[in-house]
């Protein structure tokens, strides 16, 4: 079965996967400030951001209103609204577009919920096949340390308490990102992932993140993708992009 | 005619829920915007409730999860054509799990104002993939029958006229901008709908209603047809017990 569209762009597409507390989203905005210092149009797209959706999203969440399949449903009517409005206008005009958390995260959370894997990929068909897909690998116990050591600690649907695993919060958390991390771990193959070491620094991740990037724009930097026309040339005549 | 009992799902159906206790009747009318659908679903509830049945008659974006924001994103001017449909599939599976569902296990004639079918068509008729939309809306539950009540854009225009006092933006197409004005995009939209609705038929086993005809025609046609499937007159269900306490209830 054919996953995501098979369209090509100019711009650039780079997501971090994980469970949370895998620190992806600190290395995504690490990676696009540099990105930007570097002269590159960057755009950052964020997991249930839409804002046609979003307030939805919440209040369905906060009455307990969700059953698997309208989860599923609501969450890729989401990222429908951010590809048709967010994603793909900058991508055709050559930008680089960060995005965290993207279909997988769907993929991963919703065949945990007991929907059909193979449903919930063809939902998603319509989505742009990522250049850079970031998997943040970090073992349940360490993720859960950091999460219980934060803010707001562990919520209802992140810890699968809608499917009733276990009535503890905790323990059931722990079920549900088990088989998250399962579904993440047979995507790897799959999607082919670049996979990054949570466990290790911040800075160490940093670095190997920018080199892999690094390399993927050295191929594509002639072909199209947006530069600030302010860096590099007085007048900026030098940087138009051709696609426009 | 009638089609299996016990209820099936299309494709891969609603997680975790449980089809085997389902003993209402779902029934589905469908049919182009302006073709009088909501008129005969208000004389069928009465005639059906006259004779005794519980009746539940359910309609696109009325669901309690995102009825509403559908109706608020129509307002603005950025919904784009995706999200328009995974909308409405939010909608009808909210349907489906929170309202359809359990009156069907009760028992309940479930009267359904378009289904799937409607969203699928408006789909294709702005450029989706006719297959990717097939897949997507394969969680629903397969109808015992759905009507569809056709007519050709040249009888719709003068309801749509007098009957409405004009064009509706979305019923027009005009996100999608097929003809110059209102009048142009709608008869260019709501053709490729109904060949979109035409081109299903067949797969879908739609029962095919003439609706060109006077409302009163088309009810006594639905009557006719109706009557036969709660009697379950045409073809045996397999099974006893459901069709048993159904056909009871019909008496």
């Amino acid at each position: 079965m054919r996953v995501f569209s098979s369209r090509k762009f100019p711009g650039k597409l780079i997501i971090v996967e994980g469970i949370d507390g895998s620190g992806k989203s600190t290395q995504l905005s690490l990676l696009s400030q540099w990105l930007r210092s570097r002269g590159f149009g960057v755009v950052f797209s964020e997991w249930n951001s839409s804002p046609l959706v979003r307030k939805t999203t919440r209040r369905g969440k906060r009455k307990d209103m969700f059953t698997p399949t309208t989860f599923s449903l609501l969450h890729a009517t989401d990222f429908a609204d951010r590809i048709e409005r967010q994603i793909l206008p900058p991508l055709r005009a050559g930008s680089i577009v960060c995005a965290d958390r993207y279909a997988y995260t769907a993929f991963a959370r919703d065949t945990a919920r007991g929907v059909s894997r193979r449903w919930v990929r063809n939902l998603y068909r319509f989505a742009v096949r990522p250049s850079l897909p970031f998997y943040f690998r970090l073992p349940l116990e360490v993720a859960l340390g950091r999460i219980l050591g934060g803010r707001d600690a562990l919520k209802h649907y992140e810890a699968g308490m809608d499917l009733r695993l276990s009535r503890d919060l905790e323990e059931s958390f722990r079920l549900f990102q088990g088989r998250i991390i399962d579904e993440y771990e047979v995507m790897i193959d799959e999607f082919g992932f670049q996979v990054i070491d949570a466990t290790r620094s911040i800075e160490e991740q940093q670095t190997q993140i920018r080199a892999i990037v690094e390399q993927e724009l050295k191929l594509k930097e002639a072909n199209g993708l947006l530069k600030s026309p302010w860096k590099g040339s007085i007048n900026g005549a030098g940087n138009a992009p051709d696609v426009l | 005619m009638a089609l299996e009992t016990p209820l099936t799902f299309y494709e891969d159906g609603l997680a975790g829920v449980d089809v085997a206790a389902l003993c209402g009747r779902l029934i589905v009318i469908e049919g182009p915007d302006g073709v009088g659908r909501t008129t005969q679903i208000q004389l069928l509830r009465t005639w059906l409730e006259h004779s005794g049945h519980a009746v539940l008659d359910s309609a696109m974006a009325r669901s309690a999860l995102v009825g509403k924001t559908i109706r608020q994103a129509k307002q603005g001017n950025t919904l784009g054509p995706l999200t328009l449909s995974l909308f409405y599939a939010t909608d009808i599976a909210d349907r489906l799990e929170n309202e359809i569902i359990p009156a069907l296990r009760a028992g309940f004639v479930v009267l359904t104002d378009r289904y799937i079918f409607s969203s699928m068509a408006r789909a294709r008729a702005r450029g989706s993939d006719p297959a990717w939309i097939r897949q997507v809306f394969g969680f629903a539950l397969r109808p015992h029958a759905i009507y569809y009540l056709r007519a050709s854009v040249q009888d719709l225009l003068p309801r749509v006229v007098y009957a409405r006092g004009g064009f509706d933006y979305w019923e027009s197409g005009m996100d999608v901008r097929l003809g110059k004005d209102l009048y142009e995009s709608f008869a260019r939209y709501q053709a490729r709908v109904i060949r979109a609705l035409d081109s299903m038929a067949k797969r879908y086993q739609f029962e095919v209603i003439d609706a060109s005809r006077p409302a009163e025609a088309v009810f006594q046609d639905l009557k006719k047809r109706i009557g036969k499937l709660l009697r379950g007159g045409k073809k045996p269900a397999r099974g006893t017990s459901r069709p048993q306490r159904l056909a009871a209830l019909s008496r």
